[in-house]
């Protein structure tokens, strides 16, 4: 574990524009208005049962319900993420942190640069774009959903409880 | 993070005593390869525990991943209707290759089920609620693949071999307080 290392809850989320496909981009500050989830992982084309961002395809109604739009980053290129996620029938987008490689992670604090890899590391960002929630996994350990769903909740619960 | 929610209950699908000293929650999916490794394993600890654990399943199944898990965990559901859970739940892990509708229904006539009664809750969608809630629950308990064990409400992401697992379960069952001194002091 890295703790600390991370951008930690109540800071700004760095913006950025990644492209998803050969032709398209996706810019975080364009997604204001509803809360996002980012989720760096180190590769594409982990094992399979115990894959994170199969899991997260399998959940996203669950992440729906809270209006929140996921999107998965690793330092793989566009070719690779669309074979990857044809195979793995995965319906969000995967953005390529691939030239400068690893740049985004690099801001967030989740890059490992010895393994030229990414943490595997979750953000739960606001609709104004602040981060609300970070956490960074043991690398060989997948997260699972839990924590998001956690932050996504106290996120959409009402104001005067807290 | 990782703790089970909610903890087992009488609606939970249970093997083994009420007041056993380690409960072992697996969430699994029936067409998993990764489940069917560990189906026997479960089988073997339950052996070696015997009254000593209580087994706890819940579905989990991976949808878009496995075409025919969440039919194969509904008629697991159906068959717990007519009282005969565990029955179709080893059928199904014992022919993981086998998950039509047509094999499920030839199942349910095996187990000595009322076949066309399966049929109809499966056509209805009559146990899709129950499963999708075991997702649910996982996912809010850190289910993060298929299977996820909890040992005594905690998520266990040690190995499984028969070895381990019942070294863990042994472990956690020693650090136990016996459960009628747990819940209401004498």
């Amino acid at each position: 574990m890295r703790a600390g290392t991370a951008l930690p809850a109540g800071t700004a989320a760095p913006d950025f524009t990644l492209p998803t496909t050969p032709d398209q981009k996706v810019t975080l500050s364009e997604l204001r208005g509803r809360p996002v989830i980012l989720a760096f992982y180190p590769a594409d084309w982990s094992p399979v049962c115990g894959d994170q961002m199969a899991l997260y395809n399998e959940v996203r109604g669950e992440f729906a319900r809270f209006g929140a739009q996921l999107l998965g980053l690793s330092v793989d290129g566009v070719w690779c993420h669309a074979a990857f996620a044809l195979d793995r029938k995965l319906h969000f987008p995967l953005l390529a942190d691939f030239e400068p490689k690893g740049e985004v992670a690099r801001r967030y604090g989740v890059y490992r640069a010895a393994d030229g890899i990414c943490e595997r590391a979750l953000f739960v960002l606001d609709a104004d774009g602040m981060i609300r929630w970070s956490y960074v996994s043991p690398v060989g350990v997948n997260p699972g959903a839990d924590g998001i769903l956690d932050a996504l909740e106290k996120l959409s619960a009402p104001k005067e409880k807290r | 993070m990782s703790h089970l929610t909610p903890r087992v209950s009488e609606s939970d699908h249970r093997a083994g005593p009420d007041d056993a000293r380690v409960t072992l929650v697996e969430y699994g999916d029936y067409e998993c390869p990764h489940c069917g490794r560990a189906y026997p394993i479960v089988h073997e600890v339950q052996r070696r525990m015997d009254r000593r654990l209580l087994f706890v399943f819940r579905n989990f199944p991976l949808s878009e991943m496995h075409p025919h898990a969440e039919r194969a965990a509904q008629a697991a559901e159906a068959a717990a209707a007519q009282g005969k859970f565990w029955e179709m739940h080893d059928w199904l892990y014992e022919h993981q290759a086998t998950l039509e509708d047509s094999d499920l229904f030839r199942a349910a006539k095996q187990l000595g089920l009322d076949a066309d009664r399966v049929e109809q809750e499966l056509a209805a969608g009559t146990h899709l609620n129950r499963v999708r809630q075991d997702v649910r629950s996982g996912l809010r308990s850190g289910v993060n693949g298929t299977p996820t064990f909890f040992i005594s409400g905690v998520r266990y992401d040690g190995p499984w071999d028969p070895d381990t697992l019942h070294q863990a379960l042994e472990t956690a069952g020693e650090r136990a307080v016996p459960p009628g001194t747990r819940e209401r002091p004498r």
